[in-house]
């Protein structure tokens, strides 16, 4: 039994025990919402000028996801399939107003400078995707533990991006106030080029192509 | 607006769309189409609901959540009116149509136009400018990635990375565009 669940699972974690740090771990890694499966990817690239930003972005998805899940998961039974996409789209909508009253009141700077991509949270297909995947069929425990997963696999890939960007496009770091480092000749010459949208389309392009090289050469 | 801040590549907004239907150039024409009068028809309704109701009763808070749902009924309607009217060009545009509820450029636009505190005939020729910026770079793609298939590419390149390469070399073109205001 051990060994037969064993090697069905051999690609993902293998230590994993519990279904709950499977579903986890499967969200971060083996289908990474950004640069596996491609969703939600109008924020990604608006967002990702500085760290801050995609921080802030990414908490804010991590929030709506999760609440959004574990009320469409409490409510799977009671939801007729007719109308579950207005439901699930009324719910999704109702924690971002909630999360865009939250940091308007709490970090009116981060909402500043997010502008319309928090409100347009709703419509990233993450979200609606995963209420209708997994959420809508699956107990609660789970979809927390879906919720969680997917979302830290967005707020790395956001991380990684806006990271490179930040550091190339400024020549330096600053996360919330704080300098972390900057490089000598980048902070004098800085390549604006990266904080600028083709600089956007570029990294994410390059980046793409590189998970999947990556995935390439592990399968074989 | 159709130009300068091109809604795809400079407010990176309605990419799913951008880099799905941008594989052949009819698809890509009748889906710009689509969008566009979606569009259209969201940013009239969408302030006049903000004009009339929301700001009066002091509710703007609430305007994701009307709009999201005004822009789903439209897309609805729109649909049932191109089903009853025109056969062949709703079979053409096929699922395209409702998944334009969830295209962000749409949402964006309204939100946009609140934002900025537009009037309703500012906010009817700012949409009418996002929705043929977002056919024009839609058009322009798709005809290059056609052209591309032929190419090329190295293996781990093929498909989405070499096409977002191309929208940033395409996006470097269209910033040109900035020196014109």
């Amino acid at each position: 039994m051990n060994d037969l669940r064993d090697k069905r699972e051999d690609c993902p974690g293998r230590s994993v025990g519990s279904i709950f740090w499977k579903e986890f771990v499967k969200g971060l890694v083996i289908s990474n919402p950004v640069f596996i499966l491609t969703l939600g990817l109008c924020p990604i690239l608006a967002v990702t000028t500085s760290i801050d930003n995609a921080l802030g972005m990414g908490a804010g998805v991590i929030f709506v996801l999760l609440c959004s899940n574990i009320i469409i998961s409490t409510l799977r039974n009671a939801t007729p399939s007719l109308v579950r996409i207005p439901v699930f789209i009324v719910v999704i909508a109702t924690f971002v107003t909630i999360l865009s009253l939250i940091f308007e009141a709490y970090i009116p700077a981060l909402h500043q400078s997010l502008g319309i991509y928090l409100s347009l949270i709703v419509v990233n297909c993450i979200i609606l995707g995963r209420a209708e995947v997994f959420a809508s069929k699956n107990p609660v425990l789970y979809s927390i533990a879906d919720a969680l997963g997917i979302g830290l696999g967005y707020t790395i890939a956001l991380f990684i991006i806006s990271f490179l960007r930040e550091t190339l496009g400024t020549g330096g770091l600053n996360v919330f106030g704080f300098q972390l480092f900057s490089l000598p000749v980048l902070s004098e010459h800085p390549l604006t080029f990266f904080i600028s949208s083709p600089g956007a389309f570029l990294v994410i392009g390059l980046l793409m192509a590189l998970f999947r090289w990556i995935g390439v050469v592990k399968c074989e | 607006m159709a130009v300068i801040n091109n809604m795809v590549l400079s407010k990176f907004l309605g990419l799913c769309p951008f880099f799905g239907v941008s594989k052949k150039l009819s698809n890509a024409i009748s889906m710009g189409v689509a969008v566009t009068l979606v569009m259209l028809l969201a940013s009239v309704s969408s302030s006049v609901i903000y004009n009339y109701i929301l700001v009066p009763y002091n509710v703007e808070y609430m305007q994701i959540v009307i709009y999201i749902l005004v822009i789903a009924a439209l897309v609805q309607i729109v649909e049932l009116i191109i089903k009853r009217t025109n056969l062949n060009l709703y079979n053409a545009l096929g699922i395209y149509l409702p998944l334009i509820t969830t295209n962000c450029a749409v949402l964006g636009i309204t939100l946009i136009n609140s934002a900025e505190n537009y009037s309703i005939l500012e906010s009817t020729v700012s949409a009418l400018g996002a929705g043929m910026g977002f056919t024009l770079v839609l058009v322009i793609m798709s005809g290059i990635r056609e052209k591309l298939d032929l190419a090329d590419t190295p293996e781990s390149m093929r498909g989405l990375p070499i096409a977002f390469i191309t929208a940033a070399l395409l996006a470097l073109a269209f910033l040109g565009f900035n020196g014109m205001m």
